[in-house]
């Protein structure tokens, strides 16, 4: 199971972004759990300035934005 | 070319709906049909562009050139960045933190902050467009006055010891150049119309209430407000009027693009600029929600010393513009 985490500081993007990350997972039969974190220090140390960002596996994919579609099928391979 | 909204104000006004051009009904609506449509055009056309321009610049970039440079300088361009860069304040933090993780002083970081909320380009577009140029510049010299003279400030009282502890840890571990230079590609013409098309929903998703708010407050103000109360009783300046209206400013919250519409209003009624100028940015920076936000990152001392900052840098730069003003 992938684990999946939104950084950001539970702005309305964030949240979009952790809902539409599982519905994806949902559409595509894959099995995550998705976090959502919002402490400021865990999102320093991940050395992100633009929120939502998103963690996979311990690894930043992505920052600044509501990821696309593609991008989240892309991360569930 | 912009008189084509006062015509459109004219038309909906006084033949659809009927009123009376002198009436006070009439005049605080046209004033709302005249300024809403005006402010949504110039808005979508101008973020618009401006978002083209400005798609390679990102915090990254600016993290790092700050991180780069001798101090005095520093302010100034931490200001100028705050003025360029568009302001969220769900963001605030994540750059407070990765500024201050990169080793940039905290003063720097404040400047660009304060500024930020301040300046941006919607607020001086609409201030070009509802008050002229030159309160516009005004404005925006105040604005960065108030962010580099607060950023240095920050500094010469050590503020980073009173920032929360992780907060300062990572200011002291930082290492100035630990993070890789920039060296993505330029950006395609295709890539920078993407951006400024999020940028442009982005902005409008976030602004559009407020100029509704603005607009309505500053229409109500125009309409039914005597035209000779402000003038009668706070026109000469009175030394007071100046802290009271930052202080009347501070529970009420909006960003710059809310209260520029009742800046607009205040200033037509005869409120002198300097009064106006203070209300209106204590209105816009000292909110409480942001400085709860900021909570996360300082301890109170440090919120409560920015807080009184601010007002007192709104109270006198409210005082000189007022002196300035009546010679």
């Amino acid at each position: 199971m992938k684990e999946i985490k939104v950084l950001g500081s539970g702005c309305t993007k964030c949240v979009k972004t952790a809902e539409l990350i599982q519905l994806v997972a949902n559409d595509c039969g894959v099995s995550v759990n998705v976090i959502k974190e919002t402490s400021p220090e865990t999102i320093m140390n991940y050395g992100v300035m633009s929120t939502p960002a998103v963690v996979v596996d311990n690894q930043l994919m992505h920052s600044g934005s509501i990821p696309d579609r593609k991008k989240i099928e892309e991360w569930l391979k | 070319m912009l008189s084509v909204f006062t015509k459109l104000a004219d038309w909906l006004t006084y033949s659809v709906f009927g009123l009376l051009p002198d009436s006070k009904p009439g005049e605080a609506v046209h004033f709302f049909i005249e300024d809403t449509t005006k402010i949504f055009f110039l808005l979508v056309v101008m973020i618009y562009i401006i978002s083209l321009i400005r798609a390679s610049l990102n915090v990254e970039r600016i993290r790092d050139y700050l991180a780069g440079n001798n101090r005095i300088f520093g302010y100034i361009m931490g200001s100028t960045f705050g003025a360029i860069t568009p302001f969220c304040s769900c963001s605030s933090i994540p750059v407070f933190l990765g500024f201050t993780s990169a080793g940039i002083p905290v003063g720097i970081t404040m400047s660009f902050l304060l500024t930020s909320p301040l300046i941006n380009e919607v607020a001086v577009l609409l201030l070009l467009s509802l008050v002229g140029w030159k309160i516009t510049i005004i404005y925006v010299f105040i604005g960065m006055a108030v962010g580099i003279t607060g950023g240095i400030f920050l500094d010469l009282i050590r503020a980073e010891q009173l920032l929360q502890p992780f907060a300062l840890k990572a200011y002291q571990t930082a290492q100035v150049s630990n993070s890789e230079p920039d060296t993505r590609p330029g950006l395609s013409i295709i890539e920078r119309h993407k951006f400024a098309k999020i940028e442009l929903l982005d902005i409008l998703d976030r602004v559009w209430k407020w100029v509704f708010i603005g607009v309505a407050l500053g229409a109500a103000l125009h309409g039914f407000v005597p035209e000779t109360w402000f003038e009668e009783n706070l026109g000469s300046g009175q030394w007071w009027s100046v802290p009271l209206a930052v202080l009347v400013g501070i529970p009420l919250y909006s960003n710059a693009t809310g209260v520029i519409p009742v800046m607009e209003s205040l200033i037509v009624k005869g409120l002198p600029l300097g009064t106006t100028l203070a209300f209106c940015m204590s209105t816009v920076a000292a909110s409480f929600p942001e400085f709860i936000l900021l909570k996360q990152v300082m301890t109170w001392k440090l919120l409560a010393i920015i807080f009184v900052l601010l007002l007192t840098s709104f109270t006198i730069t409210g005082w000189l513009v007022n002196i300035i003003h009546m010679l």
